[in-house]
């Protein structure tokens, strides 16, 4: 089952550049929530500072107050690696494991995580490529093609999979189908709407159409600021902020 | 008139294709030749002191025909499977270290070191290790010609997985970190795993390059004249019983330094061909 998370006071930078300023928002448990805005609007940066991934970056960090469900994100004590196991993620660019097979992708996670039970991995698998509807394309191949001899669409999918395999609370996907054709867009879209049933979706997406498609609440992010934060109807068909309007009406952005 | 000059256009086009192709095969065939002319010419020099007693049998006084370097070809795999076990893990952890922590001034002063080892000659290798150990143990060994072409193999292991690991797309890493598997478990079985094509070329490159070695192994390995399995003894060596034969009087003795040549050369292929059969054998479909 999925958790809310609780963001408060979250500050994020870039060496000496502020890329996030005091975000408070409210993220629903099993709901997909989008976050939209013009490029540079620090959408991506909010996402992973929701992870702790941000900090992988050289000279980046971040401070405040994020709460996944009972998890004190940034609290003393927690540590990244045990988040990012409880807080899933789907990047931008596919990018399956390219040395290892289908099923090993998926498996990784375990794996990689002292995971030993064959039959258990074999059941976690399977599942995960089903929901991630996969499955039917790949279950001949698991042992014998590799990641990356997938096609785009398929790769982003893996991923998806290799994400859910270890049993997240939350799923965070960061503009997943943007490198993505129409038919595999649609594919992925279709899922994020299933998935919801089991995770807490936050999907950052630079197309509006589909955050209008998948997700029930919508934030517009500038200039590293929260501006507006609700239901998604209520963003797209009359937004209580000037600069919403304009972002969403194509005025700019 | 449009169609003229297309024409013309594509006469000049087919004619710089033609030559840049032309180029570029001269150039595969320019490199090729001398490799396959010094392995010509050893086959026939040497192919006719190969049999059975050359591979079976330690040497014979001078003077007395027949006997081989069986105990060269054992000495050369004891001494170079000692070179491997110290080479390959140092120079492929401090290529890990150079390319997932080094970003700073110390791993810039490594690399440097790195990149001055390599240049360092091989008999000033030799030396050092004579006086290392040699002169301490007070007695020549395998184990000091090991540790000297061990020496030598880490700069060129080590700069190989470096620049294996930087090519390694930064993505990569980001999947298996948003995982959560940890960063030692991410650089030895996500990145080290990507790169491993190229890494096995790197150890495989240092290997080829220690095993003919000459020098460093006079006054470490020494040579010996009988049977020696035993590390800390002194140990024949293919290329040190080429050269001793070589430069003997006995012309008996000179068609079999040219049969050792040939068969160092043998053996170093065959190992590289064996390492790369097996590693590529997992290799999957696609990947």
């Amino acid at each position: 089952m999925g958790v809310g998370i609780e963001v408060r006071g979250l500050n994020a930078w870039y060496g000496k550049n502020q890329s996030l300023k005091s975000i408070d928002m409210t993220v629903p448990a099993n709901h997909v929530t989008a976050v939209i805005g013009p490029s540079g609007c620090g959408k991506s940066t909010f996402v992973r500072c929701l992870n702790r991934m941000h900090e992988t970056i050289p000279e980046a960090r971040a401070e405040g107050s994020v709460k996944v469900g009972e998890m004190d994100v940034y609290g003393g004590g927690s540590d990244p690696v045990e988040v990012r196991r409880r807080i899933g993620m789907v990047f931008q660019k596919p990018n399956p494991f390219p040395t290892m097979s289908i099923y090993d992708n998926v498996a990784a996670g375990l794996k990689l995580n002292g995971f030993r039970h064959r039959k258990q991995m074999d059941e976690l698998v399977e599942r995960s490529l089903k929901l991630s509807a996969l499955w039917e394309e790949v279950k001949d191949n698991l042992h014998k093609k590799s990641g990356a001899s997938l096609s785009g669409g398929q790769q982003q999918r893996l991923c998806i999979a290799r994400a859910l395999a270890v049993e997240p609370e939350v799923l965070l996907m960061d503009e997943p189908a943007s490198a993505l054709d129409p038919i595999s867009t649609s594919k992925i879209e279709e899922l994020i709407f299933q998935l919801k049933q089991h995770y807490t979706v936050v999907i950052v997406t630079h197309n509006m159409q589909q955050a209008a498609r998948v997700a029930e609440l919508t934030g517009f992010f500038l200039m590293g600021s929260l501006i507006e934060y609700d239901k998604t109807e209520k963003i797209f068909t009359t937004p209580a902020d000037k600069r919403t309007e304009d972002y969403v009406t194509g005025r700019f952005g | 008139m449009p169609a003229s000059t297309s024409q013309k256009v594509s006469l000049w086009r087919r004619l710089t294709d033609w030559g840049a192709t032309g180029f570029a095969v001269l150039a595969a065939i320019l490199v090729i030749v001398p490799l396959l002319a010094i392995f010509v010419y050893l086959v026939i020099k040497g192919i006719g002191s190969v049999n059975i007693s050359f591979l079976t049998q330690t040497p014979k006084p001078p003077g007395e025909l027949g006997g081989g370097m069986a105990n060269g070809i054992v000495g050369t795999g004891l001494i170079l499977a000692v070179a491997s076990v110290i080479g390959i893990p140092l120079g492929i952890g401090s290529g890990i270290y150079l390319a997932e922590y080094g970003r700073n001034r110390f791993g810039d002063l490594i690399r440097f070191t790195a990149d001055v080892l390599n240049g360092v000659p091989s008999i000033v290798v030799g030396i050092t290790v004579y006086s290392l150990i040699v002169i301490r143990q007070k007695h020549f060994s395998a184990f000091s010609g090991g540790v000297a072409l061990g020496i030598m193999m880490i700069p060129t292991v080590a700069r190989a997985t470096e620049e294996m690991l930087l090519m390694v797309p930064n993505v990569i890493r980001e999947a298996a970190y948003g995982l959560g598997i940890p960063k030692w478990r991410t650089t030895l079985s996500i990145s080290l795993r990507t790169a491993s094509a190229g890494v096995i070329t790197g150890c495989m490159l240092a290997f080829a390059r220690v095993a003919g070695e000459t020098a460093p192994l006079l006054f470490t390995a020494f040579g010996n004249q009988f049977w020696n399995l035993k590390l800390n003894q002194p140990t024949a060596a293919l290329s040190l019983q080429v050269y001793t034969y070589a430069i003997s009087p006995y012309d008996d003795w000179h068609k079999q330094a040219w049969a050792g040549s040939l068969i160092l050369i043998v053996l170093i292929v065959g190992a590289v061909a064996a390492v790369r059969i097996t590693t590529s054998r997992g290799r999957l479909k696609g990947a």
